[in-house]
């Protein structure tokens, strides 16, 4: 190629023409590296939020995968009918509860024969499988007289190893032998199975139920601590709200700017960076040991996450504040509305939405914290007396989900590890109908604009 | 009661509706007004001009107060209205301020109703004791913006969905509707089109008959169209203050005559 090929259209800058206007078809070098560096930044921000998305759907998978079978339980269910004779004569045993379980027995063989299916098995057996029976149905027909002489259907629950078993936790390889279930007793479940004696249900009683101890994680619930929970988020829904707004407005509106009023911006800012544990010691000494208020009460958990939430609550409240215009308090204060009514008539409302996000985010925070609530003993609770014992309120004793999960992810028995998964699903979904009625309160505010 | 000529020897005759003597206003330490001595007839307009920043939308809200709201503000010397001054420390200045109306230079409606942004002063002010009482109150001061035709179908409608010009006509009715006697325009037609602005300056003539009007405009055609009494400020002094036409047609001082034929500001 020679010089003479060269078309102006194809290197302007080569012909030397220097008079010659330049092309607006050519991209110039600084041109070309902006609009370079513009497309590796777009990328990057792409990269950022794919990597999120990757990382948010792993724990969503973890979480349900792990966290589903707290949701099932199995059980053992067996009909059979007990006729008055056969009820005098138990109650005339020694061992009574023995009785029962035999008939328990036998009415399980007859099941399993009229489904054709032969397995041995002997009472040790189905104690590992089921519990001891004899005691549930005894106090079933001692409770329930009238219901001698009919069929009746027994569900109970099976022991944790079979359950287990059902779902998939504990298989044949993974079993040792101990006396809590042995390899032989697995082809007695399968058979079980098989004629649907043994079957998996909904357990509902993790939804409502309270904790358990140690030895039965079957009948762990985490009712009783979402209840503690709610009642938390209500005291501090009810102080932090008021009180923060109230201390916004002030330190926004109406305080004079001097070093006192510095102190106290700086000192908030503070405050929503300490950690939430040193709330926890704050709330042991002042709530509990000074105040005397109950220990592991829900109102003195709502009393420190509070103190925990009103930084941040403060601090979005004023951003909101500020942002209203400062055209809208001078017409009101034009027609002769009053700071005060300027306030709440105009700027407040136009503030809401922002301040419900903040109010949301700082209930958020408060909901999953469990440093401050292990200080003042809303943990490694069990319930008794439940239904009545810990429903009544804000100073019963209760616990929190947070607490509560931490506590069976800390217990030995695997069974209560599946069960902190499935707390903490019940937890994101008590969090996403926060959050959900959030958005629905702010899209109703920001209507009035 | 266009008998322009008559309404004007009344105004002379009687006392000034504002009366300010040795006005000084200080922003910290900075001086913003110095020494200013005024009288604002009634039922007139007065036409505020000047260059920016030479302190006359400033003097224009020391006359409701509205600068007590700026912290580092500071007023001296006395103003007047009806005799009474109004930085005495019995005067509060919410009560003020329903006497003194004002008009901004941005329209700035409330996000609500056309019907709420004009009856929140009179409700705010218990100015009527039932709901129909309050509707002739809203009706009317829409009638006397010249606004009611326009939005008497869709009250309900918020107020910041209209066109500029008729957001700020919904601002004027929003400030009549608490009956003040007084009502500040800080350069109310700045953000307007010609077609608003002129449904604007007719209205502030019509206006005219009832209540005493301040006016700060940077327009001088706008000064020469709808005030009867110019005031011009410059960097703090009221320099010049007569009846509009003579300021126009015969400035006395230097200053008034190179800004009025555009030599600066």
């Amino acid at each position: 190629m020679t010089d003479t090929t060269l078309s102006p259209e194809t290197s302007p800058a080569a012909a030397g023409d220097a008079a010659k206007p330049k092309s607006l078809y050519a991209l110039d070098d600084l041109t070309r590296k902006r609009n370079a560096s513009e497309k590796r930044f777009k990328y990057y921000g792409l990269g950022a939020v794919l990597i999120g998305l990757f990382f948010l759907v792993v724990l969503a998978t973890a979480i349900i995968s792990e966290g589903i079978p707290a949701f099932t339980r199995t059980i053992v269910e067996v009909e059979f009918t007990l006729t008055q004779e056969q009820y005098d004569a138990a109650e005339k045993e020694l061992f009574k509860t023995k009785a029962y379980e035999q008939f328990f027995i036998n009415a399980l063989q007859g099941q399993l024969e009229e489904s054709g299916m032969s397995v041995p098995f002997d009472a040790k057996a189905i104690e590992r499988i089921v519990g001891k029976t004899g005691g549930t149905i005894r106090e079933y027909f001692k409770a329930n007289p009238g219901a001698l002489g009919a069929p009746a259907a027994f569900e109970l629950a099976a022991s944790s190893r079979v359950d287990g078993y059902s779902n998939g936790r504990v298989t044949r390889e993974t079993l040792t032998d101990s006396r809590f279930l042995e390899k032989s007793d697995l082809d007695i479940v399968d058979a079980l199975v098989e004629t649907g004696i043994i079957k998996t249900v909904f357990n509902w009683n993790f939804i409502t139920g309270a904790d358990s101890g140690v030895d039965n994680p079957g009948g762990a619930g985490i009712g009783a601590s979402v209840v503690g929970s709610f009642f938390m988020m209500l005291v501090v829904l009810f102080l932090s709200l008021p009180i923060g707004v109230a201390a916004s407005i002030y330190l926004e509106e109406f305080a004079p700017q001097n070093r006192f009023t510095d102190m106290i911006e700086v000192n908030i800012s503070n405050l929503a960076a300490v950690p939430s544990i040193v709330f926890g010691i704050l709330g042991l000494a002042v709530f509990i040991q000074f105040m005397h208020l109950p220990q592991s009460a829900p109102l003195v958990g709502g009393l420190v996450l509070t103190l925990m939430t009103l930084p941040t609550i403060i601090i979005s409240t004023r951003a909101s504040l500020k942002a209203v215009p400062p055209s809208i308090r001078d017409a009101a204060l034009g027609v002769g509305a009053s700071k005060m009514q300027s306030i709440f008539h105009h700027v407040l409302p136009l503030a809401m939405p922002g301040i419900l996000t903040g109010t949301i985010i700082g209930l958020a925070q408060a909901l999953g914290e469990t440093a401050p609530l292990l200080l003042i003993g809303m943990v490694g609770f069990v319930a008794r007396g439940y239904p009545d014992g810990f429903i009544t309120g804000f100073i019963e004793p209760n616990s929190a989900m947070p607490a509560q999960i931490y506590t069976w992810a800390a217990r030995a028995d695997y069974a209560f590890y599946e069960k902190a998964w499935g707390g903490i699903i019940i937890l994101l979904v008590f969090l996403l109908t926060m959050n959900i009625l959030a958005v629905i309160l702010r899209r109703r505010f920001e209507r009035r604009w | 009661m266009n008998e322009m000529p008559n309404l004007e020897q009344a105004s002379a005759m009687t006392s000034s509706k504002i009366s300010a003597k040795k006005v000084q206003v200080y922003y910290g330490d900075k001086q913003a007004i110095i020494d200013v001595d005024i009288e604002i007839q009634p039922r007139s307009v007065t036409a505020f001009i000047g260059p920016s920043g030479c302190g006359k939308s400033t003097f224009l809200r020391t006359i409701n107060r509205m600068n007590d709201t700026i912290d580092i503000c500071r007023v001296e010397g006395s103003i007047k209205i009806d005799g009474e001054d109004i930085y005495d420390a019995k005067v509060d200045p919410v009560q003020l301020r329903a006497k003194v109306g004002m008009v901004f230079q941005k329209p700035n409606p409330f996000p609500k109703s056309i019907y709420d942004n004009v009856a929140y002063g009179p409700r705010i002010h218990g100015m009527a004791r039932n709901k129909s009482q309050l509707d002739d109150i809203v009706a009317s001061s829409l009638q006397k913006a010249g606004l009611w035709e326009e939005v008497k179908n869709r009250l309900d409608e918020p107020g910041t969905g209209m066109s500029g010009g008729q957001q700020q006509r919904l601002c004027i009715a929003r400030a009549i509707a608490v009956s003040p006697e007084v009502i500040l325009m800080d350069e109310p037609c700045s953000a307007l089109d010609p077609i608003a602005t002129a449904k604007v300056e007719e209205l502030i003539d019509e206006l005219r008959e009832n209540y005493t009007i301040v006016i700060v405009t940077h327009s001088m055609q706008q000064a020469a169209r709808v005030s009867q009494r110019t005031a011009f400020f410059h960097l703090g002094v009221l320099v010049e203050e007569g009846s509009t036409q003579d300021i126009f047609t015969n400035p006395k001082d230097k200053r008034t005559q190179d800004y009025i034929t555009g030599r600066f500001g």
